[in-house]
């Protein structure tokens, strides 16, 4: 026991979390915290809109796999990291965010919770549907336990976001602070170890089918359960698929990878899936941009599901054999069975099945010589680019074609918003990308509208030196909406029409950052090897056709069956 | 829907300020039914006991349960099977009584009810019923033509039959 303030407990906890850095910004209700902050070298991150800092901090967490951290003031400061919040909320992200708040009683004044105090929000009670845990401290001593348990939930299990808000005089209070508590709560208990019997059951449905499959999601990432999917996969010589979430957790360059799943998946995904008859399904929540319509989503096949969160069992899909377990655990236990009962799979009539349909939807790709097209970009920025880089998304178009054609090697390495998504992500998120992995290049594969949305952050980047490069495809609207218009809307560009403004190169050199216009692929090449070596941030901006659309795309409120290639 | 049924759940959660709006959040975003909630403490101290009342089909049921154990705040969660439970609810209920001819009535059909009068006016009683949802509806369309003022229902509480327990385990 030891007694100290409020905001000396706080930072005390966060050492003993090993925190490294907080994206945040600061305001009355957190003036006490940043006292002592400013002197306990831990990073602050001064971002320039709250927004920024929660997406940040959740680029962080999913490159870093620990937690990331992020703190803003009462009222406003905390309403504006809702949207990053509930962002990493539906993407399973270990955000932790901390808030000021008005203090929980005053003799004197009314500046207190309850009185509608200045800058006061109930920000628990707007969280509390968007976090996995949410908890206002009352008095100073509850702040190391409440630290303890946040990190602890946020970080196991399935992941999820906690938020902490402290009132003003808890900061200043001095209280006697137990920082030795071990974690115990008795209403969480996330279940790691699988059931033997549902694993035996799994093991024998594998071995029994001819046509297997692995779905994989973001569980998979978070489980950093990569290199057991593989040797499985590679044991039955069983075809790979990935959810939106899942891209990365699989080699895209191995014979066996068969791309994204989806509304947006390659067509030979979307195919082999319907042949299947064993589908092994990992961390995944068979979302509707995954699975299309539900009658029609792999029709003939068994599904293994493995998720550490129950409730996602049988949420969305009836299933065979239901997991409720770590996929690491899980997928070890399966392969070490798997291994005493059969010998390396080589070519099954299933693998030439799968190869024949990739080979001839390879074949019948776009292969389009206008140089500027998304694709012919994505597939360059693949070649230029380390396979330790880490590409962080927009939402849209851009987004899309990133999953389609920039091919991702490595877990943890292509980071996007897709439950919520939320334009304006990408930007922020490349910055917390950076920050948990200095040595990696970081690129944030832009769309215009998305861009502007958090462009401000170029402030952060520049001032707290954080380089990263911004490929923007840039067609001057908010072309995912204008796709559907032109598709399903008679061609009525509805609100999407953004016009050529800024520009987008001297608004980087505005802020600091050096920014290139590419108008050929050859440029594009030439100046994302200069970025690469800049100590800058560097924007580039690519203009590109209005008209260009995603193909393939999964009409909506169809199945993965009626996947369309192109206009 | 065809195939939806009033299911009573019953669930253990930390006693402490917060849990009912985190529970009552849930049903309202994950899109369920709350029929009948009460609340209480339970038999250990920091604890409370919510009886839920949900309708809803099966699978909707499973999860509701699922979702519920997903609380950090929520210990125990236990769906109570119909044909072992006792269920209960108390009501009190004001009805006119003008005159000593309506009250006689009304303590006549009290006694019937195995109700208790425990309050009376000039000009009303007070009633208090206990039993299950049905004998209290019962009991309170047998009051209506009388007048009745006032109700005021705890909703359902229940426990399982038998030496089971819905409690913590160890």
């Amino acid at each position: 026991m030891a007694k100290m303030s409020g905001a000396k407990a706080l930072i005390e906890s966060w050492k003993r979390e090993n925190v490294e850095v907080i994206f945040g910004i600061s305001g009355g209700a957190l003036l006490p915290i940043h006292d002592i902050l400013y002197d306990s070298g831990i990073r602050h991150i001064l971002a320039r809109h709250e927004q920024g800092a929660a997406h940040a901090a959740d680029g962080y967490a999913r490159v870093s796999g620990r937690a990331g951290v992020c703190m803003a003031t009462s009222g406003p400061g905390a309403t504006n990291l809702v949207t990053g919040i509930a962002n990493a909320y539906l993407d399973s992200s270990p955000v932790i965010a901390f808030t000021g708040q008005v203090n929980t009683y005053s003799a004197t004044s009314s500046y207190m919770i309850g009185r509608d105090a200045f800058q006061e929000a109930d920000i628990i009670g707007i969280t509390t549907p968007i976090t996995k845990y949410n908890f206002q401290v009352k008095s100073a001593s509850e702040i190391p336990k409440a630290v303890q348990m946040t990190f602890h939930i946020a970080t196991t299990g399935r992941p999820g976001p906690c938020l902490v808000d402290i009132p003003k005089n808890t900061q200043t209070e001095i209280g006697e602070m137990d920082f030795s508590d071990k974690v115990q709560i008795r209403g969480y208990k996330p279940n790691i170890e699988p059931h033997p019997v549902q694993v035996k059951k799994a093991v024998k449905l594998l071995l029994e089918a001819e046509r297997p499959i692995v779905l994989a999601g973001g569980g998979t990432i978070s489980a950093n359960a990569s290199p057991e999917l593989l040797q499985i996969a590679e044991l039955l010589m069983m075809p790979v698929t990935t959810t939106f979430m899942g891209k990365g957790c699989f080699p895209e360059k191995h014979p066996l990878s068969i791309g994204n799943i989806g509304m947006h998946g390659t067509r030979v995904a979307n195919k082999v899936i319907l042949e299947a008859d064993v589908l092994l399904a990992v961390g995944t929540r068979f979302q509707d941009r995954s699975t299309g319509t539900l009658d029609d989503f792999c029709p003939d096949a068994k599904i293994i599901h493995i998720d550490i969160d129950a409730g996602e069992i049988g949420k969305n899909v009836d299933v065979e054999v239901p997991i409720v377990a770590d996929a690491k655990a899980t997928l070890r236990l399966i392969h070490q069975q798997l291994v005493s009962k059969l010998r390396q799979r080589e070519n099954s009539p299933w693998f030439n099945r799968v190869k024949e349909l990739k080979d001839k939807f390879l074949s019948e790709m776009d292969s389009s010589k206008d140089n500027l097209k998304p694709a012919n970009l994505l597939k360059t920025l693949r070649k230029i680019l380390p396979e330790n880089a880490i590409i962080a998304t927009e939402v849209g178009q851009n987004q899309m074609w990133a999953a389609l054609h920039f091919q991702a090697l490595k877990p943890r390495t292509f980071i996007s918003s897709g439950g919520l998504g939320t334009m304006g992500f990408g930007f922020p998120a490349s910055l917390g990308a950076k920050v948990a992995c200095p040595s990696c290049p970081v690129v944030d594969i832009a769309g215009d509208g998305s861009f502007r949305m958090t462009e401000q952050e170029l402030g952060t980047s520049v001032t707290e030196d954080i380089p990263v490069i911004v490929v923007v495809l840039n067609n001057s609207m908010l072309g995912m909406v204008a796709q559907w218009q032109r598709l399903f809307y008679n061609r009525k560009y509805a609100a999407v029409k953004l016009g050529s403004v800024p520009d987008f190169v001297k608004l980087a050199e505005a802020y600091g950052a050096q920014g290139f216009r590419a108008r050929s692929l050859e440029e594009f090449s030439n100046a994302m090897k200069k970025a690469l070596k800049n100590e800058v941030t560097t924007v580039i901006d690519i203009p590109i056709s209005p008209e260009d659309n995603v193909f393939p795309m999964v009409p909506p409120g169809k199945g993965l069956k009626d996947t369309i290639a192109g206009m | 829907m065809a195939n939806e049924h009033n299911h009573i759940i019953s669930t253990i959660v930390e006693h402490k300020p917060g849990v009912l709006y985190t529970v009552a959040n849930l049903f309202r975003r994950r899109n369920f039914n709350i029929e009948n909630i009460s609340v209480g403490p339970a038999e250990e101290v920091g604890l409370a006991r919510m009886t839920i009342t949900v309708r809803g089909d099966d699978r909707t049921i499973e999860q509701v349960v699922k979702q519920l154990n997903k609380l950090i705040d929520v210990i125990k969660v236990t769906r109570l099977d119909p044909d072992h439970i006792v269920t209960r609810e108390l009501a009190l209920i004001k009805v006119n009584a003008p005159n000593p001819k309506v009250r006689s009535d009304l303590i006549n059909y009290a006694d019937i009810f195995r109700a208790r009068v425990v309050d009376v006016s000039s000009e009303s009683l007070m009633v208090e019923i206990t039993g299950t949802s049905d004998k209290v509806d019962a009991f309170i369309d047998i009051m209506k033509p009388f007048g009745v003022k006032e109700v005021a229902r705890t909703g359902i509480t229940a426990l399982s039959r038998g030496a089971k327990s819905a409690k913590m385990e160890e």
